[in-house]
């Protein structure tokens, strides 16, 4: 069994020290990508599917936290995810919610013994998945995969760790989108859903659609969440303009809105939302 | 209270009058503090009324508006009014209580009016400057204490925000590796990070230091972080060897250089360079810094990032109106964030002790 792993980390001198000290602790792991930011990160395992991924919290462009989301997401079917470990310096919030998610992780400085006892931990799970199932089998993938989306929910909704702001935003009542020399003043309780297009938003209303300047990470904590609810890592939905929901095989649902063509889909670690009362 | 103080004003006016024209010492008592409160009562609605309107457009919570003062213009009308009001009701009170008829403004001819008039605006505008200036004194030492004890919340945060525990331990984690791959390297790493720790625990205490000891130590700082973003880090340092004397606040840069890792560099991909310059403009000193980030986020993140207020707050209590700190994209091609400082040049006489 040769393992293979990803490391994401941004400061050179410490994606070399993690390598180093994982070669002398586990010189089976093969490390198959260093990179140094978290976009890389996804298209990184994506590519090569390691069986481990170190991820950094702060990295530029992408966390690693938005970075496993965006892994999860667009993972592929019938290929068991990574086993994931994040790394990262002193940070009350992060430290609280890892524990209470119980997912792996590594503070820096890294000391060898701590990471030791990771690499125990992740080789012993790389062997019961390799042993329950040495032909990958969709029960035990969907089991490992559910927990990680469970962890995951849970960071993501740890106060100061997804949101980037400290600042308690204030809720949004009016977007403020720009049609040539014209502002329009859109209201937010009209608008259907909001999609990421690059450094961009869509914002979609029943009447028309604007694009505004802004990343759905800035906007998300401006948005009354009873009423909008995150998907996928780039959309938002109010929830009173979907009409139906139906969950496909893979996890993900497919959702149909009021009086729209428009098809959203809902990724795995959003479909809990949709269950019946 | 000052309910009180004013009977206390009736009665010695009642003892006045009893002592100068030798009349009866108790009615002129029920005389003087029936009008004395009513008075009392008219201007103080009359007062709290005009600041209301004459504050109506200041923002709640200010000082200002909490002090309920209309300014003297409006004070001396409301004093003129109140009184002929109070006065006029204050004598029918007693009138009814003594059971006789002392006779009010509107009841005699009117030079006896103008004189019973200016007679009594006397005390009523004593009384007034009287409680106005034990006002004013309360209202400064509150504004002392508050002032004091912002100040000491201030360092407090200052120091908090300069050795934040996340770069910190990235640094740490960074002089641990070092030292076992390039030990002299680490060295002096961990020198800068000690020039840097030192400039930032005696910074909170000292008023002031030179320009060049500022530059020196915001230099530690980034080389730290050079070390850490390797080649997506860039500094660029500008400073003419005749302001290098200059005295600023420590680490009064210090903010606005993270803020350029922070939100311009940290999350360009390809990072960028951080220019930091001093020159002089006639009698002012301007020192800027600037990156080539990511750029200004919305234009309503701004003022809100605590490195921004600390650094106004700073300038603020340091030199008043006469500095201040604007924050704009960096009108070029680089594109980035360009922070400008401008604070009062100093003749500098002689050299202070780094």
């Amino acid at each position: 069994m040769n393992a293979t792993a990803l490391i994401a980390e941004d400061e050179l001198l410490l994606a070399a020290n993690l390598q180093a000290e994982l070669a002398q602790l586990w010189p089976a792991l093969q490390v198959v990508a260093n990179v140094g930011h978290g976009a890389a990160a996804v298209e990184g395992a994506l590519a090569l599917e390691p069986d481990v991924v170190f991820l950094d919290i702060r990295m530029p462009g992408m966390t690693g936290l938005e970075a496993a989301q965006a892994l999860t997401e667009d993972w592929p079917e019938g290929v068991p995810l990574p086993l994931i470990v994040f790394v990262t310096a002193y940070d009350q919030y992060a430290l609280q919610a890892f524990e209470r998610a119980a997912i792996d992780y590594v503070l820096k400085p890294v000391q060898t013994e701590r990471l030791a006892q990771t690499c125990v931990r992740l080789q012993a799970a790389l062997r019961a998945r390799f042993e329950s199932a040495p032909v990958a089998s969709p029960a035990v993938m969907n089991a490992s995969l559910e927990s990680t989306l469970t962890q995951l929910r849970q960071l993501l909704a740890a106060p100061g760790l997804a949101a980037t702001t400290s600042i308690a935003p204030q809720v949004l009542n009016v977007i403020q989108a720009s049609v040539g020399a014209a502002i329009h003043m859109v209201a937010v309780r009209e608008v259907l859903y909001f999609e990421a297009a690059d450094k961009y938003v869509r914002v979609v209303t029943a009447e028309r659609e604007y694009l505004i300047r802004t990343s759905l990470r800035e906007l998300l904590p401006q948005l009354d969440a009873k009423c909008f609810w995150q998907i996928h890592r780039g959309t938002v939905v109010r929830a009173d303009a979907i009409a139906n929901a139906v969950r496909e095989e893979s996890g993900k649902v497919h959702i149909t809105l009021r009086g729209r063509t428009d098809k959203l889909i809902a990724s795995r670690l959003y479909a809990h939302l949709f269950k019946a009362m | 209270m000052r309910g009180l103080r004013s009977m206390g004003f009736g009665v010695a006016i009642a003892l006045l009058l009893t002592g100068g024209f030798g009349t009866p010492f108790w009615p002129n008592l029920v005389q003087s503090v029936c009008i004395a409160m009513l008075c009392w009562f008219t201007i103080d609605v009359g007062r709290l009324q005009l600041a209301k309107w004459s504050h109506r457009n200041d923002p709640p919570g200010t000082p200002e508006a909490a002090r309920h003062w209309p300014g003297w213009p409006l004070m001396l009308i409301a004093i003129v009014v109140g009184t002929v009001v109070g006065f006029s009701l204050g004598n029918e009170v007693a009138n009814l209580i003594l059971g006789r008829n002392f006779e009010g403004y509107f009841r005699g001819n009117w030079r006896q009016m103008l004189a019973l008039l200016l007679g009594s605006l006397v005390p009523g505008t004593v009384i007034t400057y009287w409680f106005y200036s034990r006002e004013t004194i309360a209202g400064k030492q509150a504004a002392v204490e508050t002032a004091q004890r912002q100040a000491a919340e201030h360092q407090l945060k200052l120091l908090e925000s300069q050795l934040e525990p996340h770069m910190l331990f990235n640094t740490l984690a960074n002089l641990r590796v070092l030292i076992g791959v390039d030990p002299k390297r680490a060295q002096v790493m961990l020198d800068q990070l000690i020039a840097f720790m030192r400039a930032t625990l005696s910074g909170s205490r000292a008023a002031q230091h030179p320009l060049r000891a500022e530059f020196a130590r915001i230099g530690d700082f980034l080389a730290l972080m050079q070390i850490r973003m390797g080649d997506r880090l860039q500094t660029r340092f500008d400073l003419p060897e005749a302001l290098a004397d200059q005295p600023v606040p420590p680490l009064l840069l210090q903010p606005l250089v993270e803020n350029c890792i922070k939100h311009g560099l940290e999350p360009a991909v390809a990072g960028g360079r951080i220019d930091m310059s001093a020159m002089r403009d006639g009698g002012t000193l301007v020192l800027t810094v600037r990156d080539t980030g990511a750029g200004l986020p919305a234009p309503s993140a701004e003022g809100t990032r605590f490195g921004l207020v600390q650094v106004r707050e700073r300038l603020a209590a340091l030199y008043g109106d006469r500095a201040s700190l604007t924050l704009s994209d960096a009108h070029d091609v680089e594109g980035g964030t360009l922070a400008t400082i401008r604070l009062p040049f100093t003749e500098v006489t002689e050299v202070i002790a780094p």
